[in-house]
This record gives C-alpha cells, structure tokens and sequence, in this order.
C-alpha cells in the first residue's frame, strides 16, 4: 500500500514525530511505499539541523534523514508554516525539502491512504 | 490497491481545536484553500471546540492576533460549500446554530461518524 503521512507536531515536546518515524519504518519493513511525509504546523521544527539533542538521546532530526536516504521518503516542508517559524533552506537536514501545501493535496490524491500523527 | 489518480476523491477536514489559542484552525484553513484549487470533493467538520471557529461576531483586537473567521464566509466562493457541525459540540457549548456565521449542516455524532466512513480521506487539525 502507498501511504502519505502527515507530521504536525514538534520533535520531543510530541510523540507525532516519533510515532510517524515508528510507522514508517515499520510500512517500509512489511515492503509498503511511503509515498512522502509532509511536515506542518510545530511539525516543520523536525526538519532544522541545529537540532542537538543530549547525546543519550535519540536524534529525531538524523533519523529521518537516515530514512530518507535508505528509502528514498520525499520529506517535505510546508513552506508557509515553515518561514513562520524560521525553517529556511539553509537549515535543513539533509533528505529535506521545502515546498507547498500542494505536496499535502497531492498524498492525498495520490496516496491509498493519509496518516495524520499529530495532538 | 491501486489509486486512480484521476478519480476525485471525498477529502474531510476537521476541527476540532478553539480559532485563537492555537495555530491549528488558521493553517487549517490555508490547507483548505489550497485543496479547493485541486477540484476535490472537500468538506469541512467543526466540532468539539472547532465549533468556536465558525461563532459570529469574533474580535481579536485585544489579543493581537488577525481575525481570520471572515475566511469562512468567502469559502463558498471557493466552491467549498459543504460544512458540517457536530450536534453535540455546539449542545455541550450553549451555543446554537444561528450564532454561526456561515450556512452550515447540523450532524449527530453518529451520522458524522458515517459521513467520516464515506471519506477517501480525513485531515485532522
């Protein structure tokens, strides 16, 4: 099956993050396709690479981007909640991308199913 | 499975969260105007305090934050004319459906939770 998902929290303060990455990996696992994970609202914050967490901690930002380059997952960011909290090219963590809210309409049309991980 | 990509697809949105204390109904709606311009068939669920979004007579000055409840109103000339609110929501509330400033289609929760079985796909916010 061909997923889109939907991030719409921030990393650490929220589980969205880590429940989306969890499904993911678990879909691509069991050989579904992530179509793409779009980022919006607090969601975006996933995508700086300033992100430092302590070192015991999982790092939710490289995680993705290690997803991202194993299996090719789009990651796209919402440009318009994006520039609203910072998020600019020049931030982002490699696998990344920013674009607009079209990408979202577009998993919706194009995926078999849309999962939203939010509050 | 596979998805015809030509197919027009049910796409539901529903909100649930209060209009100012939170970012989600105002992106909300900006992902609402952007799907309008896919030709989708797009409706719209308010309910818990999502019902808060669409009462008339919103003025945010006093907390600085743009008024964006007249965005419902221009929605019909988006063609997004189909928006449902939950019975119970607006019962628990006090609040009764001509205090809200746009046509909309009282529901209970049951016959939402089928109008929601029917959807290709449903955005939460």
């Amino acid at each position: 099956m061909k997923f889109g998902l939907m991030v719409s929290e921030g990393p650490y303060t929220h589980q969205a993050s880590d429940s989306a990455y969890q499904f993911a990996k678990a879909a691509l696992d069991k050989g579904h396709e992530i179509q793409r994970v779009f980022f919006y609202h607090d969601g975006v914050n996933n995508a700086t690479r300033l992100t430092e967490p302590p070192q015991d901690d999982r790092h939710i930002v490289n995680r993705w981007s290690a997803l991202a380059a194993e299996h090719q997952v789009d990651l796209v960011v919402c440009v318009a909640a994006a520039l609203r909290r910072g998020i600019k090219d020049e931030v982002l963590a490699p696998g990344f991308r920013i674009s607009g809210l079209g990408q979202l309409v577009d998993s919706a049309i194009k995926a078999d199913r849309v999962v939203v991980f939010g509050d | 499975m596979a998805t015809d990509p030509s197919r027009i697809k049910k796409v539901m949105f529903v909100n649930r969260k209060a209009p100012y204390g939170t970012i989600y109904a105002l992106e909300s709606l900006e992902v609402v105007l952007i799907t309008a311009t896919f030709d989708q068939d797009v409706s719209l669920v308010f309910l818990d305090d999502g019902v808060y979004e669409l009462l008339k007579g919103q003025d945010t000055k006093g907390i600085g934050i743009k008024n964006h409840s007249k965005t419902y109103r221009a929605l019909d000339g988006y063609d997004v004319e189909k928006l449902y609110v939950e019975r119970e929501s607006l019962e628990a509330r006090g609040l009764s459906e001509d205090q809200l400033l746009v046509d909309v289609e009282v529901l209970s929760s049951a016959e939402m939770g089928r109008l929601m079985a029917e959807q290709d796909v449903v955005l939460s916010f």
